[in-house]
């Protein structure tokens, strides 16, 4: 029987391997959580073997590490170090192919037919940010066809954060620890007494026609409870909190002399805009072939602290670190809200990990409200 | 808003139909839609335009909004792409997408005095504005258009500027930083000559297009002259990569200046406005 929308199944831990395997029969390329370059990344997997049963990731300010961990927990890390957007916004993507023809061109489209992604994994952090750049990528007017078309084919199978990493905040931005609407499953594992068993809740019927393949049973009640506490404690590790009041703070501070300060420390690498899975600017990139007669353009991330990208004829509107910091966070936390009414931080907290000295968005908001107070 | 292709981001084929060398370092090109067809637009707003395999840059439309048979922009060559732009010849092909942004809103100001401020290549994006008041000129008060130039040689649009000077129902006044060979015109900024300029200041809209600190002094010169700052229009320039507030580059405060603006209302960005490297 195919479980209904809403509908609580369990399955053990070895049925992980089926559940990749039905998504790949079915066409979906899948993408989890794998081990590499020292971190947990989001790449393509075949079977549950590439998942990372056994490793937990430790994050603080300026610091990630990939730990062993004493028990078998696939999903006992936190976060990857990047979030989808990699794949749902490619770093790199073709905008167009022009071919010289007499006197002008020819333009063919860069938008390819690529397989449908299956997501295993997504946090509710995450799941935020798709919303959010759902929002930024559906306006009025138009929408960005490559990011709509991979992101209305993809399959997500959430799942619900057991602990909280040390530098995330998404219990005070409202966008987790507990999973919201927009999953096809989602997942809460549950280790307890030597039982390693995954209690799924369908969200969609595709998640249940794929959860209706698997060996599953009715849950018990103290799976369901366990399941169900597993947001609260994740809420109750959280150390840091976002201010509720960021938008304001932020749009108060434009001449604020704090921002010299995080100019002291902010290197203005853009390590927080690679890794904010909500940031979205782009630059464009035109290359040619040898003989000049083909030409592509292609569409590449950007950050708004490079130097480069507020560049007008004359110079940079913004030349100081300062002012890039400002407009980065300024943007995140306040210009977000009236451009697409939403903030744009969902406190996965990858902006304090990365950053190589540690600036915590967070702290920041709360040095400007201190200024701001007089305190 | 015009209904945009389902690929936002891949332009169409123009092809140029006229080159004319306006100034030692401006050209403007005149461009027909290689598909046919007319290109419809608003006074104020710009395309991108795509050099082949050079890049895009934006670029404000000069030509006439009551003439959607040809496609006008008027460009200074600073960079790699307006300097390929500037190689192209009569029979060559650019890409276009637009048209962006917002307009002057010259219907607006009917029943006004309408005081058009341009600088340098700025009097490009308000040319289209001028020929909309000029072919509504019964609709509004007095019509003064000043501008600003480094030198007598950097005059854009000479020819019309002497020929909108000619009429008794226009008002043109033009200056230069610095004279040079037989120039026996008005020396000084722009800004003199707004002090100066006779004009209703409780029924006057006011455009303003040129290098932001020229905008700067300039709408401090209306306001300081009692124009109300919701009446005062500036168009912004920033770094554009798309067009559709998508790329992120033109952001200033909470707007997308390629969608917000390029044109804004002055009172609505008067807190924007001095604020530095914002």
């Amino acid at each position: 029987m195919v479980p209904g929308i809403g509908t609580k199944v369990v399955f053990e831990r070895n049925e992980l391997d089926r559940l990749i395997t039905a998504l790949r029969e079915r066409q979906y390329r899948v993408v989890g959580p794998t081990v590499g370059e020292g971190a947990i990344l989001y790449e393509e997997m075949t079977s549950s073997a590439d998942l990372p049963a056994g490793w937990t990731d430790s994050s603080q300010p300026a610091t990630y590490r990939l730990n062993r961990a004493r028990n078998g927990r696939v999903f006992g890390y936190t976060l990857a170090a990047q979030s989808w957007k990699r794949h749902l916004y490619p770093p790199r993507q073709r905008l167009f192919r022009a071919e010289r023809a007499g006197r002008g061109f020819r333009l063919s489209g860069g938008g390819g037919d690529e397989a449908p992604m299956a997501f295993i994994g997504v946090r509710a952090c995450e799941m935020a940010a798709m919303q959010v750049h759902d929002r930024v990528f559906t306006q009025d007017g138009f929408t960005e066809p490559g990011y709509v078309r991979r992101r209305q084919a993809a399959f997500v199978v959430a799942v619900e954060c057991a602990h909280a990493g040390a530098t995330c905040f998404c219990a005070s931005t409202g966008t987790g620890p507990a999973v919201g609407p927009g999953y096809d499953i989602l997942l809460n594992e549950i280790l307890d007494a030597g039982r390693h068993v995954f209690v799924a809740t369908a969200g969609s019927e595709k998640g249940g026609e794929i959860l209706a393949g698997l060996s599953c049973r009715a849950p018990a009640a103290a799976e369901l409870s366990a399941a169900a506490a597993q947001p609260a404690s994740a809420a109750a590790e959280q150390q840091r909190r976002m201010s509720a009041d960021a938008a304001g703070v932020l749009s108060r501070s434009a001449e604020s002399p704090h921002w010299d300060n995080v100019a002291g420390r902010c290197l203005t690498c853009g390590n927080c805009t690679m890794v904010c899975p909500t940031c979205f600017c782009t630059s464009v990139e035109d290359v040619t072939d040898l003989s000049g007669d083909i030409a592509e353009r292609w569409r590449n991330w950007d950050s708004c602290f490079t130097i480069d990208y507020s560049y007008i004829h004359g110079g940079s509107v913004r030349q100081s670190g300062a002012s890039r910091y400002r407009q980065w966070i300024t943007h995140k936390l306040a210009s977000w809200q009236q451009q697409f009414g939403t903030s744009g931080c969902v406190g996965c907290g990858r902006c304090i990990t990365w950053c190589p000295v540690g600036i915590d968005i967070t702290a920041e908001v709360r040095a400007l409200e201190d200024r701001e107070q007089g305190r | 808003m015009t209904a945009l292709p389902a690929e936002p981001m891949l332009p169409s084929p123009f092809r140029i139909v006229k080159v004319v060398r306006e100034l030692a370092d401006t050209f403007t090109l005149v461009l027909q839609p290689e598909a046919g067809g007319a290109f419809a637009f608003r006074s104020g707003q710009f395309n991108m335009l795509y050099a082949f395999g050079a890049g895009e840059v934006p670029i404000s439309i000069s030509g006439d909004p009551a003439d959607d048979g040809q496609l006008v922009h008027t460009i200074r060559s600073v960079g790699p792409v307006t300097q390929a732009l500037g190689a192209l010849k009569v029979g060559d092909v650019v890409g276009v997408r637009g048209p962006f942004g917002t307009p002057w809103p010259v219907e607006e100001a009917f029943g006004d005095d309408l005081v058009i401020i341009a600088g340098g290549v700025g009097l490009a994006p308000l040319r289209p504005a001028i020929y909309q008041a000029l072919a509504n000129r019964q609709k509004f008060g007095k019509l003064i258009i000043m501008y600003g130039a480094r030198t007598p040689q950097d005059i854009l649009f000479r020819k019309e500027l002497e020929k909108w000077r000619s009429r008794f129902d226009v008002n043109v006044h033009v200056t230069v930083d610095r004279a040079t060979g037989q120039w026996a015109g008005r020396v000084g900024v722009v800004t003199n000559v707004v002090a100066r300029a006779g004009f209703d200041p409780l029924h006057t809209t006011a455009l303003v297009c040129g290098p932001e600190v020229m905008m700067r002094y300039a709408v401090d010169m209306v306001e300081k002259r009692g124009v109300p700052t919701d009446k005062v229009h500036v168009s912004m320039e920033r770094n554009m990569k798309c067009g559709l507030g998508l790329c992120g580059h033109c952001q200033w405060g909470p707007h997308f200046v390629c969608r917000d603006g390029p044109v804004f209302r002055f009172s609505e960005i008067a807190e924007l406005f001095p604020v530095r490297e914002l």
